[in-house]
């Protein structure tokens, strides 16, 4: 009859228990919180007795898992940036000419002269005067390509491939070293926001690369996205060039080999440089703001490496009198006049800083440049009030949701809703201590979730109970009917619940942020809905037939 | 257990629902058509999610005088701007249209409109700040429709998998009635339409499929059961006999949503509301319309090959031995 077999009941058991244990902790959130950061921090090595007091408020022995809260309900900064991997093709094809250059001056007695065309893009366009010597030269210049390196299905063949037409050359990037170039870019792009994100000391920030291009960077807890957006929307490119001339004219046209950049304070005010950098700030050991020890002017102090403070001590050495320009990110920031040799490997960069701007440089500098410029495509900030009063609103909601659907289902089915009450707070348990242990992100369409599966939850009780209302009136037995309401509704509730289940899958595969939150407490909440109203509500049922044996059923 | 139990439907209903088809369907088509009119004519309030822009909640110390924001924000130069109240009178929501350029472009609105209200309103805090650029937003709307039509192709799918294909029109057509009733409550009523409305749909769709499921279910246990009786009349059974389930599971999850409509907050109010909605015609749907579909399509009724159904081999034996 009505038998619930006693492994059954073990595995019931066990379920509610782990799932009142594991949700337990976020019923303590404060406390909770302070004890993980303190015994992280313990862990590092720090010591004192505050961290003693705030680790010890929560038992080790207990668990601390904690249900991440989404950056709505906490504050925090969102950004989704496109990394610019096209820049990085054009400078490689930029870095080859003077090597192709090379090459083909060797070969001027059979080709005749030669000479590159600016174009836009990855392509460096060579033309022959003489176009006979094409294919001499383009056999040349494909000897310049390298191995790609290849992925599953062996070696890549050449980097890079050359046409010719008429005399005109046109190097380009072969498709499988544009795809290795365009990872190694994104992944050189990560470590350096990653980096700078590290510099500012900003806890738990979450740094993930979105499909090809992208980077999804997440932050709680940062005052405003501005400050985000300056510390990583920087290139902090550094280089170091020759000045030509000085002028005020900005279409003045540099001639073969030369750039015009304009000044960072005076705009207006334009250089013309030697194309090639002297040096870049990829030789740089260490970044530092600091004050002009005559001036007291806020600066950044800079250290190169060995390499760097060689090559940087020979350059100097080379153009005594000449004046060089400091450039960042195509801006001049400085251009003072070479005085004697720097061979101790360090210098500084004054400009018109002030003491935050000098240190944010330093930052950028000490992480590094990024490889490609980053532009934002998306960015949400919450303040923390809002997320705070975004959790307060959503707590309300959930327990007035919960005592309406326990005093609705309670006076609807008397003993019966009883247990389905007992189930359903079982389940938002078990809900709870799954989103804890999987480390889920609960977002406010989160909570949404949770309160529509609490509406939702009963619906497989009510199935179940409707069907042995029914049973019971057709006069079969109590045992019988409660047997029967269980086994006829269990087709509907299966049918019903993966339906629903399936719209939260395409939500979860589709959805970002905020919307994923939903998907995963609205999934798991049917998962364990379902679970609680067939098995914990009939191990009650069970139980309390065995006991009370009713000839009549009361539904 | 002498408590009086409350009983929302009476037990042993046999409402003529089936009868009422004529008017029912001449009513969803009426409505349907009417959502489609709206929608072409006046669009939809799409949010920034969708539109692109930027967008800022703002709270003012004392109740925000809407007027003075607008002229703010409005002199800016920034194109189309947006001003409204926000749940509460002293919070504002101000939306600019996308800026033309690039995402640095777009970025630089918050920071030129949070300056220019500082300057003007003491005390003003800025709560959130959403800024999605026109490539995002694009490729948001995109998403945002592949998944609803994934949403109903994976329903299709597992409709006839479980049932018959005629189940599988009817309760795609209830779905699909009940995706453009709620589009077309949202073009009239001019809420905005975000990404979190595209949740709401797909949860519309698991819910109202939840519902025809469980009346479907019935019809296919009566139809195995009642071999002499006529479709209209295993539907009208199958339907009262679930009755009292379907405006139980309704109340429940209304009242769920109505807590969360009134105290969740302001920003998940579109959220709650379409989904209030979604309950209420989900739950008109899977009788009226998915239930007449299905009528309309007729069905097989020797059920005695059928050896996929692993779901309710209990209630197909139970059944036989009545």
């Amino acid at each position: 009859m009505l038998h619930f077999a006693p492994w059954k009941s073990a595995l019931v058991i066990l379920a509610c228990l782990a799932g009142l244990l594991f949700s337990m902790p976020n019923a303590f959130y404060g406390t909770v919180e302070r004890a993980n950061d303190a015994r992280a921090e313990m862990e590092t090595g720090a010591g004192g007795a505050a961290l003693e007091a705030a680790a010890g408020a929560w038992p080790s022995w207990l668990p601390s898992g904690l249900v991440n809260l989404g950056l709505d309900l906490r504050g925090g900064a969102h950004l989704l940036v496109a990394v610019a991997v096209e820049d990085v093709h054009a400078e490689r094809m930029d870095a080859l000419w003077p090597e192709a250059r090379q090459v083909l001056r060797q070969l001027r007695d059979r080709i005749g002269p030669f000479r590159r065309i600016e174009t836009d893009g990855a392509v460096l366009r060579i033309r022959l005067s003489d176009p006979a010597g094409g294919e001499i030269a383009a056999a040349a210049l494909r000897e310049l390509a390298q191995p790609v390196a290849g992925g599953l299905l062996g070696p890549g063949g050449p980097d890079l491939s050359v046409a010719v037409a008429a005399g005109v050359l046109d190097v380009t990037l072969t498709e499988p070293a544009i795809e290795e170039m365009d990872e190694r870019t994104m992944a050189q792009s990560l470590e350096i926001v990653r980096r700078r994100i590290d510099e500012t000391g900003t806890r738990e920030p979450t740094i993930q690369r979105q499909g090809a291009d992208r980077i999804l960077i997440q932050v709680p807890g940062i005052g405003s996205a501005e400050e985000l957006l300056g510390l990583i929307g920087r290139t902090a490119k550094l280089t170091f060039h020759l000045v030509e001339s000085a002028t005020g004219d900005a279409s003045t046209r540099p001639g073969p080999n030369q750039i015009t950049v304009e000044d960072a304070e005076a705009p207006g005010r334009f250089y013309v440089l030697e194309r090639r950098a002297l040096i870049a700030g990829d030789r740089l050991t260490d970044a530092q703001g600091g004050f002009d020890a005559q001036t007291g002017e806020p600066v950044v102090n800079f250290r190169f490496d060995p390499a760097g403070a060689r090559r940087f001590g020979e350059v100097t050495a080379q153009n005594v009198g000449r004046p060089f320009a400091v450039v960042l990110d195509d801006l001049v920031i400085t251009a003072p006049t070479i005085r004697e040799p720097i061979t101790g490997g360090s210098g500084q960069i004054s400009g018109q800083f002030t003491v935050e701007g000098a240190n944010e440089l330093a930052i950028l500098l000490r992480a590094g440049a990024l490889p490609a410029e980053i532009t934002v495509l998306e960015q949400r900030t919450v303040g923390p009030d809002l997320g705070a009063d975004s959790i307060a609103a959503g707590e309300t909601a959930i327990v007035i949701a919960f005592a309406a659907v326990l005093v609705f289902m309670g006076i609807s089915y008397g003993l019966f809703g009883l247990f389905a009450n007992l189930a359903l707070i079982l389940n938002v348990a078990m809900l709870m201590a799954i989103l804890s242990v999987i480390g889920a992100t609960l977002t406010l369409p989160g909570i949404a979730g949770i309160v529509l599966t609490i509406g939702m939850a009963v619906d497989a009780n009510v199935l179940i109970f409707e069907r042995i209302r029914e049973e019971a009136k057709r006069a079969r037995g109590a045992a019988r009917a409660i047997e029967t309401g269980y086994e006829r509704a269990f087709s509907a509730i299966v049918d019903a619940n993966v339906t629903t289940f399936l719209a939260a899958v395409i939500l979860f595969a589709m959805g970002a942020g905020p919307v994923r939150g939903f998907a995963i407490t609205l999934g798991v909440g049917i998962v364990t809905s379902v679970f609680t109203a067939t098995m914990v509500t009939r191990f009650f049922v069970a139980h309390w037939f065995a006991r009370a044996r009713p000839k009549e059923l009361a539904v | 257990m002498a408590m009086k139990r409350l009983k929302l439907v009476p037990e042993d209903t046999a409402f003529d629902f089936l009868g009422l088809r004529k008017i029912t369907a001449a009513a969803s088509a009426a409505a349907c058509v009417l959502s489609l009119v709206l929608l072409v004519a006046l669009g939809l309030n799409f949010g920034i999610d969708f539109r692109g822009g930027t967008m800022i909640e703002a709270r003012t110390p004392q109740a925000a005088d809407l007027g003075q924001i607008r002229g703010i924000a409005g002199g800016l130069g920034l194109g189309d701007v947006a001003v409204q109240e926000f749940g509460a009178p002293q919070d504002v929501l101000i939306r600019v249209e996308t800026q033309p350029g690039d995402g640095d472009a777009q970025m630089a609105v918050v920071g030129v409109v949070q300056e220019a209200l500082s300057a003007e309103i003491e005390g003003i805090e800025f709560r959130r700040v959403e800024v999605v650029g026109p490539k995002v937003s694009g490729e948001l709307i995109v998403a945002g429709a592949v998944a609803v039509g994934l949403a109903v192709a994976a329903v299709l799918f597992y409709i006839w998998l479980r049932f018959e294909w005629q189940f599988s029109l009817g309760a795609v057509a209830a779905l699909v009635h009940d995706v453009v009733l709620t589009i077309g409550v949202f073009s009239l009523v001019r809420l905005e339409f975000n990404l979190s409305i595209i949740a709401a749909l797909l949860t519309i769709v698991g819910y109202s499929l939840n519902d025809t499921v469980v009346v479907f279910d019935r019809v296919r246990e009566n139809l195995r059961k009642y071999k002499q009786k006529s479709l209209t009349e295993v539907l009208n059974l199958s339907v009262n006999e679930t009755l009292s389930r379907t405006v139980m599971t309704s109340v429940t999850t209304l009242l769920a949503l109505l807590a969360l409509y009134f105290l969740g907050g302001e920003v998940i109010r579109g959220f709650t509301f379409a989904m209030i909605w979604g309950v209420v015609v989900g739950t008109y749907s899977s009788i009226f319309v998915a239930a007449a579909v299905l009528l309309r399509l007729g069905v097989k009724r020797d059920w005695s090959k059928d050896e996929g159904d692993k779901g309710g081999p209990a209630g197909v034996q139970f059944g036989a031995q009545v």
